[in-house]
């Protein structure tokens, strides 16, 4: 049960069957999706690029500590690098656990962790023909906003599949 | 569309070094002449360099074995040897280097170089300190010539002066230490010490950039020697060279992919990483 990255499309029929497991109840998942617009501009598509080396190990943390805070089965976390369209998959978690609500916990925490903690950017195109690093543009000045800007445009508002 | 002119190097050694009380150009950094230092560094860069020196030092020995272009108009100060230069050589441009800038480095050159406008009369960096034009690390267009001999015969001495006149392209210099130019046997005894210290404990670090590091770096890995002994030494000299717009605060690092503190020690082979704020999701 790693962190890991792929290059193309998440197969999510293939993960879940990683985390099947006779003891668990049921099982959660979390999809991020590529959306139309942020922070008023209208999106076209996105480039996620990672410092791969730390991230698959940042990840891997991430998801032993889910483990060993909530009572679950299994947990992994699937993310894509490269160009993205809209609608295509970005993140994909998904968590078995006996009961449904340590699931929903430990699925909220790791995707939320996630955004957090891995060393990995995302690019946005915008229709303007502009473009920018999340959370790396607009934030040059004052720091102490880096992490209100990354609350503000939480994915779990927009495409939160779950 | 014509094209640009060709660029020669020049570096001036015809100064007096007054306030030093010895020859700058003879001055010794890392075992070698300021003048020799500065002279490879244009020549890694221009196809020809020349040494500008008055007539009364072309004998000299630490001069006497670069070609060398002597002062040929009348008048004070280096402008002459620049004026001098555009009269030997009236069709190309000039990359004037002074013989007291031991800090100057490769990456000053070519950004001068690569963001040089043909069409102005100079290209030159502004002052970090007063904003205004630093003539003694500037590309001289050959179209400058008939006004700086006007300036000349008005009494004109000081190319600063000239360029705020006339009017330059002005660049703001990514290597902020480029341009410290020294001026008295302390200021010297700094910066032999500062050199010295480079070039006793290189290390070789490995550096990786992501994301918008990547893309103000323009590359995405580079192994390089240095005397950084953190870090944030490092994160410093390398925003000098790259103008970084994220400053530490905003930033996390990694050394050999694992997340570490600013104040580590740095050793020979490390590879080092920073991390811009993250957005994954």
């Amino acid at each position: 049960m790693r962190f890991r990255f792929t290059e193309t499309a998440i197969d999510t029929e293939s993960a879940r069957r990683e985390i099947i497991d006779p003891g668990a109840g049921g099982y959660v998942s979390f999809e991020g999706w590529v959306r139309d617009h942020n922070e008023g501009q209208d999106v076209t598509r996105l480039e996620y690029e990672a410092f791969q080396a730390l991230a698959l190990k940042e990840g891997d943390r991430i998801l032993t500590e889910a483990l060993s805070r909530f009572p679950i089965k299994h947990a992994l976390c699937i993310h894509r690098v490269g160009s993205l369209d809209l609608t295509d998959m970005a993140v994909w978690v998904g968590v078995s656990a006996a009961h449904r609500g340590e699931a929903f916990d430990a699925c909220r925490f790791i995707i939320d962790e996630v955004k957090h903690r891995v060393p990995l950017w995302k690019k946005e195109h915008y229709r303007s023909g502009n473009s920018g690093w999340v959370n790396c543009e607009r934030c040059a000045e004052p720091p102490q906003h880096l992490h209100d800007h990354d609350h503000d445009h939480d994915h779990h508002h927009g495409h939160d599949a779950a | 569309m014509i094209s640009a002119p060709a660029v020669y190097g020049l570096i001036l050694a015809g100064g007096k070094s007054s306030r030093m009380h010895r020859d700058k150009a003879a001055l010794v950094y890392q075992g070698r002449s300021q003048l020799d230092r500065a002279f490879e560094l244009a020549a890694r860069h221009v196809d020809k360099v020349f040494v500008s020196v008055r007539a009364n030092q072309a004998a000299e020995s630490t001069r006497a074995d670069k070609p060398l272009i002597i002062d040929s108009v009348e008048g004070e100060g280096p402008i002459v040897g620049i004026r001098s230069a555009l009269a030997a050589a009236p069709d190309v441009a000039w990359l004037v280097i002074a013989c007291d800038l031991p800090f100057l480095s490769a990456a000053a050159l070519e950004q001068l170089l690569a963001e040089r406008d043909p069409g102005a009369f100079a290209t030159a960096y502004r002052s970090t300190f007063d904003g205004l034009p630093e003539p003694l690390c500037t590309i001289w267009e050959p179209s400058a010539a008939a006004a700086l001999t006007a300036f000349l015969a008005a009494g004109g001495h000081c190319p600063r002066k000239f360029l705020i006149r006339h009017g330059a392209r002005l660049l703001r210099a990514r290597d902020r230490h480029a341009l410290d130019n020294i001026n008295t046997p302390e200021e010297y005894a700094r910066a032999h010490d500062a050199l010295a210290g480079t070039l006793a404990n290189p290390m070789q670090l490995t550096i990786q950039y992501f994301a918008l590091m990547r893309e103000q770096a323009g590359r995405s890995e580079e192994t390089l020697e240095t005397a950084a002994a953190t870090p944030a030494d490092l994160f410093t000299e390398l925003t000098a060279r790259y103008g970084f717009t994220l400053s530490r605060e905003q930033l996390k690092v990694a050394v050999n992919s694992e997340f570490a503190d600013w104040s580590r020690k740095l050793a020979s082979g490390d590879s080092v990483v920073f991390i811009p704020p993250v957005a994954g999701g």
